[in-house]
């Protein structure tokens, strides 16, 4: 289905390096990456461990302050270099117009703050909005993401949900603020299969329905051919292929490209032809 | 409320067997203590009587379920030595002790919470070398030993307060406050240093932790990290360590009495035991149990607010 | 880097008290006890490196005769403490049952007291005196040695390879004795030495308050208290065998806690 949003540039990323410098040795992580988005796009970044993707999804979010972290090149968001502007800028984009998930739901929620306050919090950071109100949007957010019972969820702490649960809330909070772009880092990848394939459906629902933007970050090829029209390829911080995700996956140009299809398991189950 | 009832018992429990204990130990005490009441120049006689007097003579099962009885009562028997009830003799100095301890904490919390966190803010920068190093000495310092320093610092040099001359409470409530604060300090410093040692390396620790990625994924300002999300974290350890610290403090508190001349649990202790007076020693061990367990509860019951993670 | 520093401060300052307690042992520079009545009070000269005290004695003389007694007793402590400590954790963690649930039970209502207390109460009931305070140290140090060797027996009963044994038939005493006592090792070092730190304080407490060695015998504790008398006029002799104390205790508390991150790592 052609969304209905006007397909226009919303993020780009223009020879990105990161290096990391220790006491005697600096090691670059990530080297010349680029990349473009428009709003409403999937786009996926396939890679093994080690291979740069999380640290690109890391430093478009603007996570990536440290200051033994050297950082070049430009992200422009809407028109902003996320890499030169101002903190204080930075900060307003960051849980309102870009939001991020984790690979483990449960450590990357705090474990001794009430799921709910946790799913409100870009509200209370970024609006005015009255608690009472918060709480209401909180808890329409986490009916959205399919959560049963969501007032429940709203007073439960972390522990207390199973980990499926654990991202649905997680993709709530992000998507509290409506933003336009939400990095997901491996989302899937501590949960069961059937899990997985849930959460992939949710975010594509939420692409489909709300226009957001998702950048997908793993290492299951498979995956992302389920869920993105677009995909990178990265290894060794370089990207090493790009291009539509279907085409990759049919007719691999790359060596390194043809050994993560060949990495994927058959489903003995599965009849459909891929 | 399970969970609260469940600790509960567990301290009537401890309580229970550490009665058992004291009591059965001082009933094994070799030699009649009516013949150490009366001397041993006494005629056999008089310490029959006597012995007859303090029910001595009955089964020793006996005498502990009605001692247990009285104990639960408040009524903790005879002293030898001061011709006065137990109970009565110890009331005054009960309060003395606690305040002092209680002081100790208080002044524990306040300045090891601030310092752990200033620590941790400069814990990559030179100071944090000066400060663990510090931090460090006095950790090694008895609290006597300091008692000392402190007396000799702020009583003989500067003179903020005369060494020896306690005020009481009921002369005045701030008086007193003031002389305790000294004997109070030289409790708290070796625990001031080891709790914002340990502040500073959980909040280290926790800084470190995926949520707060999370929450600065969220635009949070530093500040706000801190204070919502990694502060709360970083205290669950120090407030279990704390409650830990509170036995130690009341033994603190025995020896730093007897440093400043405190007229607390203490320094009566002290004297009972040179002087024999068994029902004494047995109501101050039992007390300072009481004290500590109920401390530990306290503690247990406020940490599994602050950590939602705990269950029975 | 860090972390090796304070392990060498800690080895050297060890090392340093461990000179005293053998210089203690050997030959001090003046009879500890020996009273001098035209030395009262004498300042630091290089005759009398402390100086001398209220009835002339030396001090220096008296610290490192104080240094050995203290180390001596800190040793006898902390070998009962471990020995019964090892004993107590390894049956009831290995076996488990009843006996554990009982004997942990007491082992809390120890650990309720502080170790000074609970050494107060065994001197009340049978006076003070050297070996007085090592029993009642000693015994106050058990339960602690014990839940640390309960823990450690618990976690290493229930790995793989002891389950592996059991089935080939080995028999408890075996298992215990071949495969679980030799793992205990790194823990019970640093357990020692942090017990040896805590038993250093202990003594001088209770010297302090007049439970330790009888006099005239030096004791680093008492001389603290017998010093406090003449604080006003005359600090130094309470400052000397107070920083002796400070200097043993973060000897030891150095070497524990390197030696503790060490395993961890």
């Amino acid at each position: 289905m052609e969304t209905l949003w006007v397909k226009e540039m919303m993020l780009k990323v223009e020879d990105l390096c990161i290096k990391i410098h220790d006491r005697n040795s600096s090691e670059t992580l990530v080297k010349d990456v680029d990349l473009e988005m428009n709003r409403g796009d999937i786009l996926g970044i396939v890679g093994e461990s080690g291979s740069g993707k999380t640290m690109s999804a890391l430093a478009i979010a603007g996570l990536l302050s440290r200051h033994d972290m050297e950082k070049s090149g430009k992200i422009i968001f809407e028109g902003i270099n996320l890499l030169e502007c101002e903190r204080k800028v930075l900060r307003k984009l960051q849980g309102y117009e870009i939001s991020m998930i984790f690979q483990e739901p449960l450590n990357s929620l705090n474990p001794i703050i009430k799921v709910g306050k946790q799913v409100e919090e870009s509200l209370l950071i970024h609006t005015t909005i009255e608690k009472s109100e918060r709480k209401e949007r909180a808890i329409q957010a986490l009916r959205d993401v399919e959560l049963d019972n969501p007032e429940a969820v709203y007073n439960s702490y972390p522990h207390e949900l199973s980990g499926g649960m654990r991202q649905r809330a997680m993709i709530a909070a992000a998507m509290i603020s409506q933003p336009r772009l939400l990095i997901a880092d491996e989302p899937t990848t501590a949960l069961d299969v059937t899990i997985q394939a849930q959460i992939v459906e949710l975010l594509k629902k939420i692409n489909r329905e709300r226009g957001t933007a998702i950048l997908f970050i793993s290492h299951d090829l498979s995956l992302v051919n389920t869920l993105c029209e677009r995909v990178l390829v990265m290894k060794d911080g370089l990207v090493v292929e790009s291009g539509n995700c279907s085409d990759i996956f049919n007719n691999p140009r790359e060596e390194y490209t043809k050994h993560l299809i060949a990495a994927i398991p058959k489903n003995p189950f599965d009849n459909r032809d891929r | 409320m399970k969970y609260a009832i469940k600790k509960t018992a567990t301290m009537i429990i401890t309580l229970f067997f550490v009665s058992v204990l004291v009591f059965f130990s001082f009933s094994l005490i070799p030699g009649n203590p009516a013949v150490s009441r009366l001397g041993t120049e006494a005629t056999p006689e008089k310490v029959a009587a006597l012995t007859h007097e303090m029910g001595l003579d009955r089964p020793v099962m006996v005498r502990f379920g009605e001692w247990f009885i009285n104990v639960l009562r408040g009524d903790f028997g005879q002293s030898y030595s001061y011709r006065q009830s137990v109970t009565s003799l110890l009331s005054d100095k009960i309060k003395i002790t606690l305040m002092l301890s209680v002081m100790a904490i208080v002044i524990c919390a306040a300045i090891s919470v601030p310092l752990g966190i200033f620590m941790a803010r400069k814990s990559d920068s030179k100071l944090d070398i000066f400060f663990s190093s510090v931090n460090q000495v006095i950790m090694a310092i008895p609290s006597f030993f300091s008692g000392i320093i402190l007396t000799l610092i702020f009583g003989v040099i500067l003179k903020l307060f005369t060494p020896g001359a306690f005020v009481s409470y009921k002369t005045s409530f701030w008086g007193c406050l003031g002389y305790l604060f000294f004997p109070a300090l030289s409790i708290a410093l070796p625990k001031i240093s080891m709790v914002s040692k340990l502040l500073k390396d959980t909040v280290i620790a926790e800084s470190q932790k995926e949520y707060v990625r999370t929450a600065y994924s969220r635009g949070n300002r530093t500040k706000a990290v801190f204070y919502r999300h990694v502060l709360g974290n970083a205290l669950i350890p120090v407030i279990t360590f704390m409650g830990m610290t509170f036995a130690d403090i009341i033994a603190g508190s025995i020896i730093v009495e007897q440093v400043f001349s405190v007229p607390g649990l203490g320094r009566i202790l002290l004297t009972s035991i040179s002087g024999r007076d068994y029902p004494v020693i047995e109501a101050i061990i039992l007390l300072l149990a009481f004290f500590v367990v109920m401390s530990n509860l306290i503690v247990d019951l406020l940490y599994h607010k602050f950590d939602p993670r705990i269950h029975v | 880097m860090k972390k090796d520093k304070k392990f060498v401060i800690g080895l050297v300052i060890t090392s340093l008290v461990l000179l005293m307690t053998l210089i203690g042992i050997i030959k001090t520079p003046y009879d500890p006890c020996a009273m001098d009545g035209s030395m009262k009070f004498a300042h630091i000269s290089f005759k009398h490196l402390f100086g001398c005290d209220q009835f002339g004695r030396d001090i220096f003389s008296r610290v490192l005769v104080g240094v050995r007694e203290t180390m001596f007793i800190s040793a006898c402590v902390v070998f009962i403490g471990v020995f019964f400590g090892t004993i107590l954790g390894t049956v009831t963690g290995y076996f488990g049952g009843w006996l554990d649930e009982i004997l942990m039970r007491l082992n809390d209502a120890v650990l309720a007291f502080p170790s000074v207390l609970l050494a107060l109460v065994v001197i009340g009931l049978y006076g003070s005196g050297r070996y007085q305070l090592i029993a009642a140290l000693g015994i106050a140090f058990i339960p602690s040695f014990a839940r640390i060797v309960r823990g450690e027996v618990l976690k290493i009963r229930n790995l793989d390879y002891i389950q592996a044994v059991r089935l080939y038939g080995a028999s408890h005493f075996r298992i215990i004795v071949v495969h679980i006592l030799p793992n205990l090792k790194t823990v019970l070092l640093s357990s020692i030495i942090i017990g040896f730190n805590n038993a250093v304080l202990a003594e001088a407490g209770m010297s302090y308050l007049g439970m330790g060695v009888s006099p005239p015998a030096p004791s680093l504790g008492r001389m603290l208290s017998e010093a406090q008398a003449y604080i006003f006029s005359n600090p130094l002799n309470a400052i000397f065998p107070g920083i002796v104390i400070v200097i043993m205790i973060l000897g030891f508390s150095l070497l524990g806690d390197t030696l503790g991150k060490r395993n961890d790592a």
